[in-house]
């Protein structure tokens, strides 16, 4: 706990933290000092000067060092001669603050004054305008008119792509640098900066793809004019047209915390549409910021391939029913065998609940489809209330094993990297670089397969990286799938909780395992009873009756997709028509989690609510609703009324939800440092969070109870083309597919390997080849890595 | 492939063991001198030589690049020898803008353009702290930087001359 | 003056060869500093001379390698040799021709406060004279002077050259220390001081390249030697930069407390065609400008009396304007320099310049308005007191004081 420093600012007594700036305490007072380079989650450059005050000391006797006390016995303030930078300045004991007087007035009406002889009046036409701090704080604080001459204002570029995503007005920057502290020093990818100097700064970019950085599109948000502005929303919408929806990234599960913008357009015939997509603040898991792939990657929720009707299959062809006739044909169906229930990790908790209870009341086997397991030890393991990544630092441990968290959960990778500047002792285990390698005190290379090994020296104590975990005040550990299948990571997963149970991480806050799964909710999933198959193949070739929600196996594996094709009745539950659905006896139309409301766990087991954001798409339903409706017709009542209704009945019967209603995951309340309120200029246009905080699972049981452990199958022989199967974050899937925008940033299906391998190969870049990635044949094209290991070959799955 | 380690490793490690190993980013500016030298301009393999040499962004190369007058991009033109002028205050004081308006005028050129044959750009700068031996000029080029003082009209043109027939520098 | 003390070469012509250095005492002091003194026997001499630092500021030496915490290792002393205020070239002198003093005073200053290294950080344009200075660090390590055993002691010490590349800005001590980390030439916000986190975040010194130059010769004849010079205020010589509107432009070694008058008329020969000298700039570009009234031409150059007179001495860059000369061009030709250096961290400096270039420029045509010299007078007030770094209050002292002391060339009646 710091010291706390007393102070006055503009006349009131406050205590703040020792070391805190003096803008930040004075925020915390309700005085709001206005900025322009300084971001909260910076440090501080002091370069716009939009900050300055009168800053009093207590006057020292420079021969004694006795304070000077006047002749009312109080400590004798002495104010400079010149302002001060309050974001630069510390709070000091006995410290007197100004910002009411005239002399801070002019000085702020001569700083906005000066920032608009360049800045252009743009906003009839800017993006920015209705939600722009040099708008808000030029009427506040600056002067009516300019005196500069209009015939001397500079004239640039206003159209400057820094790649194809984020676009730059040079004439709107005012050079605050807050984008280049950003990509800098938050996210480490300095891939824009400044060119020239005086006048003629500008911002550029040389990387190729231009701004190249996952995070780009937080710059737009702490942009404090319509400088930065992203290619989604350029020229879209005005702010005050817009109505927010609060949402929950469905990408990845770090569960990072949305908000949708939308409005009723002509153009889309009266519907509502999404115009954006803005990070909402939510301290404990993603603060302030998200990545790219939840910012733009929402387009697939408005395509017009979305299924609007059901389909039934007569005479060979799919064609449109009635929700009736489906509902009818597919009970039918369900009557007669047994269903082999295929659901897939982006479906919400209410919807995989609904779906497991019909599943089990047709005594039929509910299934996730992922090829990462794990779950049953991951649950047992995981994160409790009170666990907070952003509280992590010196004196505790963070192990990360096969994962790459920069490609696969971004907002954790971003987390950690914080956590190891810090102080936490970063340990990472992997096959090939990843990002974090820099941040981490120890990295620890292993060959493929020998993941375990590694784990089996970190639980022997062998090593400073183990005796510096096993000392560690909290631990803990976030473990992947990167290069394994299901047998691996559940071995994994198993070996780390074992890790955890050793050492006494288990059981209190911030202590745990994480696992990294390559879906939003796949930890919903787990928690709600779900565990892949463990041969999938052969179990969808002998069911008799098969129904996939929200997954497309067919799509993503030749074989799934003859083994479905030996399937008897096939159900579907799609957002398209997928390569599975099109193999469907019936297919159902959902609603996308911009249309519905509903519940999503992360992978830190939170609990989170997102909202509906737009109407849903012709006919489509929820998942759950879909379950719901078949219940119905089976004689199983269960809840169909609404996502709350749902998560009422989920509470009362999975006990790990036990205590968690839709009002308590609606909760929120202050959070520092104070962002998205009605003074953007401070943290920039990402949202307040009044829309619920969300809420920890219950903790699990203590001691652990590990299942036993499979024995370790005979390895494949892991021949010279086997491809190790890795993840990308922007990836060929179907989510991904319909934003054109990322087009240009997909990985290709590439095989990666060292330069020196494919010369040793004979082979050139861009030449096809075949490789064994999981124990199937695929037709790659070779790419080169020189990060890679010699003779390490990856692939996307 | 590095082209400049590989055409002058020498040069790079005798400018590396200047600055303490864990600040490689402190031979940013010696090296963007290094890459100039040849052509006088600073091209984008050269940039990201430099940013694998010190671990910079090519970005963060470009940026340091950028903020100083006598690196030049190579978007930025110019020819083989840049005749640089100072025409600041003392010097101006001493007659400079007429001496550099009369050199330019005899050249066929503006201040800022390079001579048809391509050879030199007349450039006007700011103090070159020789302020005493106004009209003061020096020529950047062919890696150097040579200082010439006290100049007139015709000395300046002689010095044209003696520019157009140097051979090329070896490097 | 009999003796030159700095620029010695004007006795001794080839007292840029090593050898002819050292038949002329040259490195005695700092070999009596390595075999017999403490470094803290060459900080106290410093600090007893009451030498002050050279470049402008006039911080007393002594005092500034005194902060250098014992605490945090290791320490740095770089060279300030980024020579860019308009008027000044005595840095330049210095280094073509008597190179070895002050490469001496460096290791001086480097063995008071412990340094292994020392850094010269030369402004990118004096490439010639760094080839030069090269060639003489290269001498001093053959000669054992500098390296890893010097004088075959075992203490190290070596020195670097950096280049600079064209950044007036790079002068000011703090973005110096950045430009040579390899990042924008860009001031930093202090505190922390140098003297403290410097270079590579470590306690580091700058000086002057003139300041230096001056420590061999205190450690060699004592503090009260160098206290018989110049004034109480200001011991010592001073290299007076003259240029401008004078006969003889040069760099001239005098004691403090030499007059304006002197300097000019005795040494510079007065104004060509006898003109009448209009106004002063004794700090370069970064001046209040003075008009050349009988006070100021016999006003002793020195940091104390000058600033009794309302100026400053700061780098002694002492440019002189006769009435040839319209104010309005000056200021026009000072704030386009001002502009063409503003790094552009902080908004009254980078905007400011700008728009008063804008208005210099039309002041400087034939028809200037008064409103448009208000106009400039109000806008450099608005930048005072509020940039980042003294670039931009420097900028706006000579708009100020010329239009104050000579509305006429500016329109005003």
């Amino acid at each position: 706990m710091a010291k706390q420093i007393s102070l006055t600012i503009d006349n009131q007594v406050i205590t703040a933290p020792e070391g805190m700036l003096i803008v930040d305490a004075a925020k915390q007072a309700g005085v709001n000092i206005p900025v322009f380079c300084y971001h909260p989650k910076m440090e501080p450059v002091g370069m716009c000067r939009m900050c300055l005050v009168d800053v009093g000391r207590v006057q020292v006797d420079r021969a004694t060092g006795q304070v000077v006390f006047d002749a009312e016995g109080r400590p004798k303030i002495g104010f400079g001669p010149k302002l001060e930078t309050a974001c630069t300045t510390p709070v000091a004991e006995g410290m007197v603050v100004v910002t009411d007087s005239e002399k801070v007035k002019a000085a702020r009406k001569d700083v906005l004054e000066f920032l608009l002889t360049s800045h252009p009046l743009d906003c009839p036409v800017c993006d920015k305008g209705g939600e722009c701090p040099l708008q808000n704080l030029t009427l506040a604080h600056g002067p009516g008119e300019s005196r500069f001459l209009y015939a001397d204002k500079q004239h640039l570029n206003k159209r400057v792509p820094l790649g194809e995503l984020i676009f730059l007005d040079r004439e709107r920057c005012i050079q605050c640098g807050r984008c280049t502290r950003f990509q800098h020093d938050v996210v480490d990818d300095p891939v824009i900066g400044f060119y020239q100097r005086g006048r003629a700064l500008e911002i550029v970019t040389l990387s190729e793809p231009g701004f190249d950085s996952i995070f780009s599109g937080n710059t737009t948000d702490i942009c404090p004019v319509g400088a930065l502005t992203t290619a989604d929303f350029r020229f879209g919408a005005r702010p005050w047209e817009l109505k927010s929806a609060a949402s929950i990234c469905n990408h990845c599960p770090v569960g990072c915390n949305l908000t949708f913008d939308v409005r009723r357009e002509a153009a889309a015939n009266g519907r509502t549409v999404i115009k954006r997509v803005m990070p909402r603040q939510n301290e404990q898991v993603n603060e302030i910021w998200i990545c790219d792939r939840g910012r733009f990657g929402h387009h697939y929720t408005e395509s017009p391939a979305r299924l609007t009707r059901p389909l039934v299959r007569r005479n060979d062809e799919l064609v449109a029913a009635t929700w009736d006739e489906a509902l009818a044909l597919a009970a039918a169906a369900l009557k007669d065998a047994p269903p082999l229930l295929l659901a897939g990790g982006r479906l919400s908790n209410e919807a995989l609940f609904n779906l497991r209870q019909l599943t089990e009341a047709r005594a039929g086997q509910a299934r996730l489809y992922t090829p990462m397991s794990g779950g049953a030890v991951a649950i047992q393991a995981g994160l409790s209330a009170g666990s907070n990544l952003g509280e992590l630092g010196k004196g505790d441990a963070i192990l990360v094993v096969a994962s790459d968290l920069h490609e696969e959960a971004p907002l954790w990778w971003l987390r950690l990297k914080q956590a190891a500047g810090r102080g936490a002792g970063l340990i990472v285990l992997a096959a090939r670089p990843t990002r974090l390698d820099k941040f981490a005190r120890f990295v620890i290379r292993y060959a493929p397969g020998g993941e375990q090994a590694a784990l089996a020296g970190l639980l022997a104590g062998e090593g400073e990286a183990a005796a510096a975990f096993a000392a560690a005040r909290n631990a803990v550990v976030f473990y992947g799938s990167d290069g394994l299948d299901l047998v691996g990571s559940e071995q994994l997963a198993w070996l780390c909780a074992e890790l955890l149970a050793k050492t006494g991480h288990l059981g209190r806050p911030n202590n745990g395992l994480v696992p990294v799964w390559p879906r939003a909710n796949d930890q919903g999933a787990v928690e709600l009873g779900y565990s892949p198959a463990e041969n999938l193949p052969a179990a969808l070739r002998s069911a008799g009756l098969v129904w996939i929600a929200g997954a497309d196996p067919a799509g993503d594996d030749p074989e799934l997709a003859a083994a479905l094709d030996g399937a008897g009745f096939v159900i579907v539950q799609e957002l398209f028509l997928t390569e599975t659905a099109r193999r469907a006896d019936i297919v159902f139309p959902v609603q996308a989690v911009t249309e519905q409301e509903g519940s999503f766990t992360s992978g830190e087991r939170r609990v989170q609510r997102f909202y509906p954001a737009t109407a849903p798409l012709g006919e489509a339903r929820p998942d759950y609703a879909v379950a719901a409706g078949l219940g119905q017709r089976l004689g199983l009542a269960l809840a169909d009324q609404s996502a709350a209704q749902v998560f009422d009945q989920l509470a009362q019967i999975v006990p790990a939800f036990q205590g968690l209603t839709f009002p308590a995951l609606a909760e929120a309340g202050p959070q520092w440092p104070e962002i998205g309120r009605a003074d953007l200029y401070y943290g920039g246009t990402s949202y307040d969070n009044h829309q619920g905080l969300g809420a920890h699972l219950a903790a699990p049981a203590v001691p652990l109870r590990l299942p036993e452990m499979k024995p370790t199958p005979a390895a494949a022989a892991a021949g010279e083309w086997t491809a190790l199967p890795v993840t990308r974050l922007y990836d060929q899937g179907a989510l991904l597919a319909h934003s054109e925008l990322l087009r240009g940033r997909l990985a290709p299906a590439a095989v990666w390997m060292h330069p020196a391998t494919a010369d040793q190969r004979g082979l050139a870049p861009g030449q096809m080849v075949e490789v064994l990635l999981s124990g199937r044949k695929v037709t790659r094209q070779v790419c080169l890595d020189a990060d890679l290991p010699q003779g390490l070959l990856i692939a996307l799955r | 492939m590095n082209l400049l380690l590989q055409q002058s490793s020498a040069e790079v490690e005798q400018i590396l063991v200047r600055y303490p190993a864990e600040h490689r980013r402190a031979a940013v500016m010696p090296l963007l001198f290094l890459a100039q030298r040849t052509t006088g301009r600073i091209d984008s393999q050269a940039l990201a030589d430099i940013a694998e040499i010190t671990g910079l962004s090519t970005t963060d190369v470009a940026s340091i690049m950028g903020f100083y007058t006598l690196f030049h991009a190579e978007e930025d033109g110019g020819g083989r020898f840049r005749i640089q002028v100072c025409t600041d205050m003392p010097c101006a004081l001493r007659g400079a803008r007429q001496f550099l308006a009369a050199f330019c005028e005899a050249l066929g050129i503006q201040p800022g353009q390079t001579t048809p044959d391509g050879l030199i750009t007349v450039e006007e700068v700011k103090c070159l702290a020789a302020c005493d031996h106004a009209p003061f000029l020096q020529v950047q080029g062919d890696g150097e930087l040579v200082d010439y003082p006290d100049q007139t009209v015709e000395s300046a043109l002689a010095l044209v001359e003696t520019l157009r027939q140097k051979p090329w520098a070896r490097y | 003056m009999t003796e030159y003390l700095l620029l010695r070469h004007r006795d001794i012509p080839a007292i840029d060869q090593l050898a002819v250095y050292r038949e002329n005492g040259g490195f005695a002091a700092f070999e009596k500093a390595l075999k017999q003194l403490q470094p803290g026997d060459v900080l106290t001499a410093v600090k007893a001379s009451g030498l002050r630092g050279r470049g402008g500021a006039g911080f007393p030496t002594g005092t500034k390698w005194s902060f250098l915490p014992e605490t945090i290792w290791p320490h740095y002393v770089v060279a300030n040799a980024d020579e860019s205020e308009p008027g000044t070239f005595k840095d330049r002198e210095i280094l073509e021709r008597n190179p070895f003093q002050f490469l001496e005073g460096l290791m001086l200053a480097c063995f008071a406060v412990q340094a292994r290294v020392g850094y010269v950080y030369l402004r990118g344009e004096f490439w010639p004279l760094t080839q030069k200075l090269n060639r003489c660090i290269l001498e001093l390590e053959q000669a054992g002077l500098l390296g890893d055993h010097v004088l075959g002691t075992d203490v190290s010490l070596r020195i670097y050259t950096h280049l600079g590349a064209g950044a007036y800005i790079c002068g000011e001590e703090t973005a110096l220390l950045e430009s040579i980390e390899g990042k924008l030439g860009q001031p930093r916000l202090r505190p922390p001081f140098p003297a403290v986190s410097g270079l590579f975040a470590r306690p580091t010194v700058i000086n002057n390249v003139e300041t230096l130059t001056n420590v061999p010769l205190i450690i060699a004849r004592g503090a009260d030697w160098f206290r018989t010079l110049g004034t109480e205020d200001s011991p010592g010589v001073k290299i007076f930069s003259l240029s401008g509107c004078v006969n003889h432009p040069g760099n001239y070694e005098l004691p403090f407390g030499t007059t304006f008058r002197t300097l000019i008329e005795q040494y510079g020969g007065g104004t060509p065609d006898g003109r009448a000298i209009k106004a002063i700039m004794p700090a370069g570009a970064s001046s209040t400008i003075l008009v050349a009234d009988a006070q100021t031409l016999d006003t002793p150059m020195d940091y104390k009396s000058v600033a009794a007179i309302g100026g400053q001495l700061g780098s002694a860059s002492v440019i002189v304007v006769d009435d040839s000369v319209n104010m309005a061009d000056l200021v026009n030709q000072t704030v386009h320099f001002f502009k063409h250096e503003s790094c552009g961290k902080c908004t009254p400096c980078r905007e400011g310049t700008y728009w008063m270039a804008h208005i210099t420029a039309r002041l400087a045509g034939d028809q200037p308005d008064a409103q448009d010299a208000a106009l400039l007078g109000s806008v450099a007030r608005q930048m005072q007191n509020k940039c980042l770094c003294a670039l931009g209050e420097f900028s706006t002292m000579a708009v100020v004081s010329a239009l104050e002391k000579f509305p006429q060339d500016f329109g005003i009646s």
